[in-house]
């Protein structure tokens, strides 16, 4: 713990608390299933990893989703031929999205700023649309890979059930879950969620520790000059391609872990839409924080998962306290908001954002940290911090 | 250094004893059920997992239509709608089982990652015994293998692919709607009648799944008319632009372009042949032809003009005049003051085949409804004598050939029936070679 | 050889379309250094300009018709158009028939003060802020626009035809002396490149020969030592981004023939426009133009079936292909400056 703080190590101690009280935290707000946490986990690492490459050294990549794509891709593969157990299906998919992420960045990193964005975000396109297409044979194109039941499977006992094993650790399914009910609360600890929860946290450690190590330094350092860094003599393409691969190896675990907690590997995770999620949770949590990423991640997964299900039946039943006419107002008003309208919604918090919190929602949390905290020192608005 | 090891090691610990307990999940879930959610309470909840976002989000809201519509006439409110026509009697208007049905909605997307967190969220926590809903294929059988893993039934929507009842069949998922080999089987023969035998026909495809199968079942059942298969060309699901595709169709000595394409991609290729002005073109002596062999109403409105005269297939259409089908355009029609779309039609009957299945079987265990729907045979929901086949849960029943309208009298007239192919030549033995390659395995209770 | 000639008309009229919006990207871009993810949401606007105007058009009168039936079995109610009772039937029909052209007289009001109004009601504010907040801000505002769209018309593209008299195809190769029916090339989509060409030589004409635009060439170039010549060139620069917004919508207009339009059709054009202008290197007008018709070109090339069976998939990636192999031949594009979006 050398060159972490005694911030830093609260702040791990923090997450890591928050991280495993997950279930109980997120029940009262309807997030509190296995599915929403496994995501919030999965992404949360997703974002992490791609905060090393963007937060870190400025270089915006469109084009991560296809190493989560790859990562998933091969986790199933090793499902499918090898066995069941998730260990040699992460390490895979770590290995292969490692590869990926070297040839991909060692083309890319030759160009800087925006060329740099456009080469990853093309490299991807074409990964989805062969994957999506002529890649069928390895990819199963449009419905996408899946377990059966004539898989080989070599290493596991022969399977006589009639349905397709579910993964596990030595034995521990990933997909068991223990229920507790307490004031009219369901809470549901998962085997998968706190497998990846772990991963999660880890990989976060990881990343706090990249953050404080003279290379997480030579980083920021060609975030911030990378020319005058070239003029002192320094090479920075080994530091930025290793970040590149770091993150794409972030990117690969995520996607392996979506396998393992959901056997199912489709194409349209490598697409662009996907990459600039990524992009947005990270921007929208806060840029090269380490918290920030991980929050964006949750931000956004709520959204995608619990807005998209208020339907105007949901609505009524919030609003029958009111009175007639007003509570069919209100269902009038948030019926474009929630349900099939929940990506206005979304584009509207972007704005609102982006606009108010200019380093995302750290800044927000900052904020009001320091409204809390320090009415005697002088209004610290630091300068929000610049990207590039 | 030292510290966090520890803590590390401590953490992992305390996760494996934590991971150990929960091996044994049924300790804990202590009233065990007998399968996975079953309802204990006086409700019953279904699970409507639809596009509401994306190209297809109006074909979503129309199969919510018709899911709202079915729920209120499994509760008795409404005037019942086909369950007054639907030859088995044994729903009762008082929800299903005696208990009320309530029902949960989501996204899918039109994509399987965030259809597949739909379900979940629908199974783990909302406690859906049923998903049902879905406007293409590479969703349905994505989802339909989740609940096959989860332990629901699966009643799939819209879906058109051979696969989903073919190679990714699955014991818990069952599908009402018809696929590519019986669009093939029902068009060859009125293309034939239509264009003559001795045709050169030019297929574009969507390069996926769905549109290989698809365009594999056209060619096949019109070779065997006659029909000579010029050329075949895929194109990028992305293509929004098919110019390029189509300029050269008319030089290729092909007098007939079959378009393997549903959604958007169809709209702008058929677009994109009208403008190039090929129906207005003779080749070989003969009149240029387009073919859509899968029309949706809904999307054929976005084509315009451009559909008119132009032959495909089709599930149902609001203009069928049985009883089965007058009574839903009924009752649908009055609640929303505009006919159902195929794509409300066939979950509207899946839903109450579903109903029907348990008030059978006397539970909502999956097993028990799959054994009580396989070869199921029943009437009165539309489309006449129809056939949930036990090999590999797909409905069969007559298929539609349909015509765009020349002289539309409003907006939702747009397609014609040109004739009602009958179940016998449409039907094909469940180890087809288009088919195989799949099984069903046994029905997952979940628990 | 007839094959080939066809496919270079084609990737023109595909091109078209991409130099249109690639051209606006370029000169926000260039002019006020935003990445405007938003740029391809004005696109779709613009072609949403000429459904409403059809829409407009189609207002209506309700007459029922006893003699028949609607799907209820009720008598049918027929819908007859304002235009037509107001101008008769002959004019009125042809009055929505040109519904199409007619909107471009629309639109261009219309954008300009739509891009007006997000220059200064937004996107001024995201002048000093990093692209990534500048991407932020525009990607979520064109959710935002997509999905008022999509309130108000639905999910499924919209049929907005051509008029008549451009429907149907010319025979090209007749012409030049190849067999009937070897080129043959829809009237509208030469309209469509035609158009484009003309909005595209006045947009450079209006730089290259205006005072305005001479001023706004200097801003480009070096927007501080022109604002201490003492010009307001924030002013200037703000009607430039209305005319790129204007500029984006007549290609929304146009292209509704030729594609019926629906709300996501802007997300569709948005990355390969980005791709489009960075091809043609960033803040490099001619470089988006000669970058889009290129592109245009080669996809076309590529969906032919000789090429096809060649390369399986080619059409898939060629895009993104010949974007790599240009920007690692050519470090900033067909024609980029350096140092512009390089850090």
């Amino acid at each position: 713990m050398k060159h972490l703080t005694k911030n830093d190590r609260l702040l791990f101690i923090f997450f890591t608390i928050m991280v495993l009280a997950g279930p109980i935290i997120l029940a009262p707000f309807g997030a509190g299933y296995p599915d929403l946490l496994q995501r919030f986990a999965i992404f949360g690492l997703f974002a992490v990893g791609f905060n090393i490459l963007f937060g870190m050294t400025g270089y915006l990549s469109f084009g991560h989703a296809a190493f989560l794509g790859v990562g998933s891709y091969s986790a199933v593969w090793m499902f499918k031929l090898l066995t069941m157990n998730v260990i040699p299906a992460l390490f895979l998919s770590v290995v292969i999205s490692g590869l990926f992420a070297l040839l991909i960045g060692f083309v890319s990193l030759r160009r800087s700023g925006i060329y740099f964005s456009i080469l990853t975000l093309a490299f991807a396109q074409m990964s989805y649309n062969l994957a999506y297409s002529v890649l069928t044979p390895i990819t199963n194109g449009e419905t996408g890979l899946q377990l059966n039941l004539s898989d080989p499977r070599i290493l596991d006992a022969a399977n006589t059930t009639g349905s397709i094993p579910s993964t596990n650790l030595f034995g521990l399914t990933m997909n068991s879950t223990a229920k507790f009910e307490l004031l009219g609360l369901v809470f549901q600890f998962n085997v998968g969620f706190y497998f990846c929860a772990l991963i999660l946290i880890a990989g976060f450690y990881i990343a706090m520790r990249i953050a404080r190590s003279p290379f997480g330094l030579m980083l920021l350092a060609i975030k911030t000059n990378q020319t005058r860094l070239n003029y002192t003599g320094v090479n920075t393409r080994p530091y930025t391609l290793a970040a590149f691969v770091i993150s794409g190896m972030y990117a690969g675990l995520a996607g392996g872990l979506m396998a393992i907690t959901d056997p199912l590997a489709g194409a349209e995770r490598m697409q662009w839409t996907a990459s600039g999620e990524v992009v947005l949770m990270t921007i929208l949590g806060g840029v090269g924080t380490l918290l920030g990423p991980v929050l964006g991640a949750g931000f956004i997964k709520y959204f995608e998962n619990i807005f998209s299900k208020i339907n105007d039946s949901v609505l009524e039943s919030w609003f029958s306290f009111l009175p007639e006419g007003l509570s069919d107002a209100m269902v009038f008003v948030l019926h474009f908001f929630v349900g099939k309208g929940w990506h206005l919604t979304l584009g509207l918090l972007f704005m609102l954002v982006v606009i108010f919190l200019p380093g995302g929602l750290m800044e927000g949390g900052t904020r009001l940290y320091n409204a809390f905290r320090s009415k005697d020192t002088k209004s610290s608005k630091d300068e929000p911090k610049a990207a590039e | 250094m030292s510290r966090i090891t520890t803590t590390r090691r401590g953490l992992l610990k305390g996760g494996a004893t934590l991971g150990a307990g929960l091996a044994l999940p049924t300790i804990f879930t202590s009233p065990a059920a007998a399968y996975l959610n079953e309802p204990k309470g006086s409700t019953v909840t279904l699970g409507f997992n639809v596009p509401q976002t994306g190209p297809y989000a109006d074909e979503g809201a129309d199969e919510l239509r018709a899911y709202l519509l079915a729920v209120e006439h499994l509760n008795g409110e409404g005037d019942g709608g086909m369950m007054n026509t639907f030859s088995s009697k044994a729903l009762k208007g008082n929800g299903i089982l005696g208990k009320k049905v309530t029902y949960v909605t989501g996204d899918t997307q039109t994509k399987s990652d965030a259809a597949r967190a739909s379900a979940k969220s629908m199974i783990e926590k909302d406690g859906a015994v049923m998903i049902t809903g879905g406007s293409s294929s590479g969703v349905a059988v994505a989802v339909q293998a989740l609940c096959q893993e989860a332990g629901v039934i699966f009643m799939a929507g819209l879906t058109h692919s051979n696969d989903t009842t073919g190679k990714d069949r699955k014991a818990n998922g069952f599908r009402h709607f018809f696929n590519g080999y019986m669009s093939g089987a029902a068009l060859a023969p009125v293309l034939e009648k239509m264009y003559g035998k001795d045709r050169r026909a030019y297929h574009l495809t969507a390069d996926y799944n769905w549109g290989w199968t698809q365009q594999e079942s056209i060619a096949a059942a019109t070779e065997a008319k006659g029909w000579e298969t010029v050329n075949n060309v895929t194109t990028p699901l992305t293509t929004t632009d098919f110019s390029s595709y189509v300029a050269p169709v008319l030089n290729s000595g092909a007098d007939v372009l079959v378009l393997n394409h549903y959604g958007g991609n169809m709209i702008n290729s058929l677009t994109s042949a009208v403008q190039f002005g090929l129906r207005d073109k003779v080749v070989n002596g003969k009149n240029f032809e387009i073919v859509v062999p899968l029309y949706s109403r809904l999307m054929a409105r976005g084509a315009g003009e451009n559909v008119k005269g132009i032959f495909g297939s089709t599930n149902w259409h609001w203009s069928l005049t049985d009883a089965g089908s007058k009574a839903f355009v009924k009752s649908f029609g009055e609640k929303y003051g505009f006919p159902p779309s195929q794509a409300a039609h066939t979950v509207y009957c899946q839903t109450l085949l579903y109903a029907d299945a348990c008030e059978r079987a006397g539970t909502f265990n999956p097993c028990g409804v799959v054994e009580a729907l396989e070869g199921f045979k029943f009437d009165g929901l539309g489309n006449g004598a129809t056939e949930y086949r036990a090999e590999d849960h797909q409905c069969f029943k007559d298929v539609l050939v349909v015509k765009g309208k020349e002289n539309p009298t409003s907006e939702f007239d747009v397609l014609e029936i040109v004739e009602v192919t009958p179940r016998e030549q449409v039907e094909y033995a469940p180890d087809h070679e288009m088919f195989s390659g799949g099984a069903l395995g046994t029905c997952n209770p979940g628990a | 050889m007839d094959a080939i000639l066809l496919q270079i008309l084609n990737g023109l009229d595909k091109g078209s379309a991409y130099a249109l919006i690639a051209l606006g990207l370029t000169l926000i871009f260039g002019t006020l250094g935003v990445v405007n993810f938003a740029h391809g949401a004005l696109f779709m606007i613009g072609a949403f300009c000429a459904v409403t105007l059809q829409k407009v058009f189609n207002l209506y009168s309700v007459v029922i018709d006893p003699t028949k039936t609607d799907f209820l079995g009720n008598p049918l109610k027929v819908k007859v158009p304002y235009v037509e009772t107001w101008f008769g039937e002959m004019a009125g029909q042809a009055i929505i028939n040109w519904s199409v052209p007619l909107a471009i007289l629309v639109a261009i009001p219309v954008m300009v003060t739509i891009g007006y109004v997000m220059e200064r009601g937004l996107i001024k504010h995201f002048y000093k802020r990093p692209h990534a907040d500048q991407i932020l801000v525009t990607f979520g505002l064109a959710i935002v626009l997509q999905e008022i769209i999509k309130a108000f018309y639905g999910a499924n593209p919209i049929p907005t035809p051509a008029p008549d008299v451009f429907k149907g195809s010319f025979d090209f190769g007749v012409l030049i002396g190849f067999d009937e029916n070897s080129i043959i090339y829809p009237y509208w989509r030469l309209i469509y490149f035609v158009f484009s060409a003309l909005v595209i030589g006045l947009v450079f004409a209006f730089l290259q020969f205006t005072t305005f635009g001479m001023v706004v060439r200097a801003g480009m170039a070096d927007r501080e030592t022109v604002g201490l010549l003492g010009i307001n060139i924030d002013r200037r620069f703000t009607l430039m981004f209305g005319i790129a917004a204007a500029v984006a919508g007549l290609a929304g207009v146009m292209y509704t023939p030729i594609n019926p339009p629906n709300y996501h059709m802007g997300m569709d054009f948005l990355v390969l426009s980005f791709v489009v202008v960075v091809v043609g290197g960033m803040g490099s007008l001619p470089g988006a133009v000669l970058a889009g018709f290129l592109l245009g070109v080669l996809e076309s090339f590529a969906s032919m079936n000789e090429v096809k069976t060649l390369l399986p998939g080619i059409d898939q990636i060629i895009i993104y292909l010949v974007a790599i192999a240009i920007l690692l031949t050519r470090p900033r594009g067909l024609m980029g400056r350096a140092g512009v979006m390089e850090d």
